[in-house]
């Protein structure tokens, strides 16, 4: 108490301003100071090895427009702006393979860096450093918060538009000959893309007039229960359009996991690989493959 | 609704054309199940085309004229089942068990010329 009475009247008068006067101080502090605030982070930056992906000069660019946006975001307490440009910083860098540590760490790096160069000015009173730490803290806090969200939103985006795209690649149904189709898979069989492929298939049966497909699943590692039975059903689909079903491709692994399950593969034809399915869809169909030099005496 | 069986020289051609009663059904596999004796038939093709929907009952009656008929001496196929009709019936549990099927009627004359040795047409 002694000593918040020895205070200076100028200090006096801020230490019972509000909130938002001692926001508006400290954003003049943080503007007055902005060179050597933004060297210190950018240093900081290197030397915790952060954002290894990027060059000095990159670093020091993209911590100005963090620096002010930051400092904009403090002043305004409006986080939209600071949200779009850590959307638009988080689609550069994601790119180049920045994690989402870097990213926090960056942010939390220069909240201790203003930190500090608070205790640094607001030293000799500690009731003043309180009360703009008070105020700065939440703010800060809100920021490096939103940034990371911004971040971790954009990549979460990215991964589904990724997935989308693995999903309308990975399931090409193909006709190889009249009346013969084979569907290779290839990766990882989840519920929902095995029961896209069914009905992919079943599309690709009417459409084709198919009557033998070949499934070569050489390309998957594994399988489950699940996905097993989905299979099973999806052979047993294509048997009432009239179509029937060669399984090759059948890796150990996955035979015997379906043999552990239980799986009915009675129903199932099965063929070691993709040459011997389609030789046996052929001969279902009636073609014979013979060499040209088999037959070039006979015309 | 009755269903229309048409004669088309050594086979039977059902063809259903709107969702069926519980009686049609039946109606329709002692009405085909009679023909194939009267007209000395070979095959029955039963067209289920227009269907959007194959419930229990009338998978078991399809499955048991298909059964009834192949003891009178004639082969039954079923043609024209939709994709989605065919992976609704598999999630069911329904596979038609020992019950042939073709994609539509071309397929099923073809399958019928195979088994009954009338046509010529290889496999």
């Amino acid at each position: 108490m002694k000593i918040a009475k020895e205070q200076s009247p100028d200090t006096q008068s801020i230490a019972s301003s509000s909130t938002a006067e001692l926001l508006r101080q400290l954003v003049a502090h943080l503007r007055q100071n902005r060179t050597d605030l933004r060297e210190e982070w950018a240093r900081r930056i290197t030397q915790a090895k952060l954002l290894t992906a990027m060059s000095n000069e990159e670093i020091f660019a993209e911590a100005t427009s963090v620096y002010d946006n930051y400092v904009e975001a403090l002043e305004t307490g409006t986080l939209e702006a600071l949200q779009a440009y850590s959307r638009n910083l988080s689609e550069r860098i994601i790119p180049r393979g920045v994690q989402t540590d870097e990213v926090v760490g960056i942010v939390l790096l220069l909240r201790d860096v203003l930190a500090r160069s608070l205790f640094a000015k607001y030293q000799t009173d500690f009731n003043l450093l309180n009360r703009i730490l008070d105020a700065y803290e939440p703010a800060a806090n809100r920021i490096a918060n939103t940034v990371a969200v911004g971040f971790v939103q954009e990549r979460e985006r990215i991964i589904r538009q990724q997935q989308d795209a693995i999903r309308e690649l990975s399931t090409p149904v193909l006709q190889v000959r009249e009346r013969l189709l084979i569907l290779p898979i290839i990766g990882v069989m989840d519920p929902q893309r095995a029961r896209q492929l069914t009905e992919q298939l079943l599309r690709g049966i009417r459409a084709n007039r198919a009557r033998v497909v070949v499934i070569d699943i050489t390309g998957v590692a594994a399988i489950d229960s699940h996905v097993a039975n989905h299979l099973v059903q999806t052979v047993e689909a294509s048997r009432l359009l009239g179509a029937t079903v060669i399984v090759t491709g059948l890796s150990p692994e996955i035979a015997q996991t379906l043999v552990n399950i239980g799986v009915d593969l009675g129903k199932m034809n099965t063929v070691g690989d993709l040459q011997g399915g389609i030789e046996e869809a052929e001969r279902l169909l009636g073609y014979k493959v013979v060499p040209l030099t088999e037959t070039a005496p006979q015309s | 609704m009755p269903v229309p069986i048409l004669k088309q020289s050594h086979y039977l051609i059902a063809t259903i054309q709107s969702a069926l009663t519980d009686a049609d059904l039946l109606a329709l596999r002692d009405k085909l199940v009679g023909k194939v004796g009267t007209l000395r038939s070979k095959g029955v093709i039963v067209d289920v085309t227009a269907l959007d929907v194959l419930d229990s009952f009338a998978s078991r009656t399809v499955r048991d004229l298909a059964y009834m008929i192949r003891l009178r001496g004639a082969e039954t196929v079923i043609v024209g089942i939709q994709p989605e009709v065919a992976f609704a019936m598999v999630q069911l549990g329904i596979t038609l068990e020992d019950v042939p099927t073709a994609l539509d009627l071309e397929e099923g004359l073809a399958y019928l010329d195979r088994k009954t040795h009338h046509g010529k047409r290889a496999l």
